[in-house]
């Protein structure tokens, strides 16, 4: 986490620098795992990060 | 745009196209609200007249801050991805990655709410031979393009009533994954009634994950999941699931339950996985027709929020305790989740993502199967019904003018097109009560990791 005095900000991927080198399109589909009946992706893991 | 909310103590401040997520003080969370489009002297003073304790200078010191993040895209970034909407689907168009086998179109429970009609999705009830597992396998392979990683879920019904096609059709997958260079990714889904030593030994060998139903409370449990003569299920499974979790070793795995209108209280479904010493689980909330006496209704929803706050309360707890527990919709991967790409191009049924019913037609996924007018094909003759295909790869964030302006939008996806289907009668409607669930669970994912790197931070300070 980066603090300033005021706020602090939590270690997040830049989603506009992600469209520089994303969409290889590894990663699992998002219903494949324990939902199967909602649907949500923020859980899933970037298999090129993950690597 | 922003999305801010206080929740366990902690003052949040999401921006959304940028993904950063930030914890502020009492000030800058009233600053930032009133930030876009104010005037510095005209806020300042504002501020001074709601904080008139403050000195001047530290409102000048928070203004500042708050404009370094807007100047380095942190906060009040802008959205600019809707062209991009779309091209990772057409990047990949005709590549399918992971398919549904629904290996048998029965089941040997009886439960009132199963959105598959006990297995037969409407139909007649049927088993899928090794023949057709086998063509699924080459159809998946064929149509995979250059991914390495396919998933391949056995579903039913139950899929341990065909627990030895299934057994084949991983055999036959593990044959060919080399020469073709794949890597299989097995998922078995079950109710339990048919777990023995054999299945809990192969399943931990082959299965990269398993999903163990179970909805927590012996009385919840057995209102639903009764076996044909009207027996509950609990105490036939429960012993049979700790055995196969504790011979997992480790291997991924989940607890799968489902609340209703019966028990919106869910917190407590919860807390009996954990006594069973179950530590990866998954509680979700019902689908089923609108009007269904099991459906939840506007009064529960207060109730379901407030569990899943205290559920987060607790999951804070026990990590605090050193004895964490996972629960599926808290897990939430900032730092190496999904590109943008991912998020807004949606969940990927009916294009990397199809359901094989027993003799072998192809659906969008599997809460479509036994809708007719959804068959796209089979996989002797691949795709065929390429409008509702093209319907599908045309669903994204950006397609649905309700999720446009939507906070959550970047970490849904746009949601389940079965979801909305059935709740609007169009894959591309959106499922109002299952996206106020999302946003509330988000909002609690979120806040745990805001927990966990504030007590990281004082554990090295």
């Amino acid at each position: 986490m980066k603090q300033n005095k005021h706020i602090k900000t939590m270690k997040t991927r830049n989603l506009c620098e992600s469209a520089k080198k994303g969409g290889c399109g590894e990663c699992q589909t998002s219903c494949q795992s324990a939902c199967k009946t909602s649907c949500g992706i923020a859980n899933q893991k970037c298999e090129k990060s993950s690597k | 745009m922003i999305h801010q909310y206080k929740m366990a103590g902690h003052n949040i401040v999401m921006d959304i196209a940028s993904g950063a997520i930030h914890e502020v003080d009492d000030l800058t969370y009233d600053m930032i609200a009133e930030y876009q489009g104010a005037e510095r002297e005209a806020l300042l003073a504002s501020m001074r007249a709601k904080y008139p304790d403050t000195p001047y200078e530290e409102l000048c010191e928070v203004y500042d801050e708050i404009a370094e993040l807007a100047e380095d895209g942190q906060l009040f970034a802008e959205d600019t991805f809707a062209p991009m909407a779309g091209e990772l689907k057409a990047r990949t168009s005709g590549v399918v990655k992971a398919l549904c086998l629904h290996v048998a179109h029965t089941c040997n429970l009886n439960c009132s709410y199963c959105f598959a009609s006990q297995g037969r999705f409407h139909g007649e009830r049927a088993i899928m031979s090794f023949e057709t597992g086998k063509r699924a396998i080459d159809f998946l392979v064929e149509n995979s393009g250059t991914r390495r990683n396919l998933e391949v879920d056995f579903f039913g019904g139950e899929p341990l009533l065909n627990w030895d096609v299934v057994k084949q059709i991983v055999g036959y997958a593990r044959s060919i994954e080399k020469e073709k260079g794949k890597n299989f990714r097995f998922t078995l889904t079950t109710n339990g009634m048919l777990v023995d030593d054999e299945v809990i030994e192969y399943a931990n060998r082959e299965m990269h994950n398993v999903v163990l139903s179970l909805d927590g409370r012996k009385e919840v449990h057995d209102r639903f999941r009764k076996d044909y003569a009207g027996k509950g299920s609990w105490d036939v499974i429960v012993p049979k699931f700790q055995k196969f979790v504790e011979a997992r070793g480790g291997k991924n795995y989940y607890i799968r339950g489902t609340f209703t209108h019966a028990n919106p209280d869910f917190l407590a479904d919860i807390e009996t996985m954990l006594d069973l010493g179950f530590t990866e689980l998954s509680m979700e909330p019902v689908v089923c027709a609108p009007g269904d006496a099991m459906a939840l209704t506007d009064e529960d929803f207060p109730i379901v929020c407030e569990q899943y706050e205290k559920l987060a309360e607790l999951m804070d707890k026990r990590r605090c305790e050193g004895c964490p527990f996972t629960f599926y919709h808290y897990m939430i991967d900032l730092e190496d989740g999904p590109c943008i790409y991912k998020r807004i191009s949606g969940c990927g049924s009916g294009t990397e993502y199809m359901a094989v019913t027993p003799w072998g037609d192809l659906y969008p996924c599997h809460q479509f199967v036994g809708e007719e007018k959804f068959k796209l094909g089979d996989i002797w003759n691949g795709v065929d019904n390429t409008a509702v295909r093209d319907d599908f790869a045309s669903c994204n964030v950006y397609a649905r003018e309700e999720c446009r302006d939507c906070w959550a939008r970047l970490y849904c996806a746009g949601g389940c097109a079965a979801n909305a289907y059935h709740a609007t009668g169009s894959v591309r409607g959106v499922y109002e009560y299952g996206c106020r669930l999302f946003r509330k669970r988000l909002e609690c994912a979120i806040m745990l990791k805001i927990a966990e790197a504030d007590d990281a931070e004082d554990e090295e300070e």
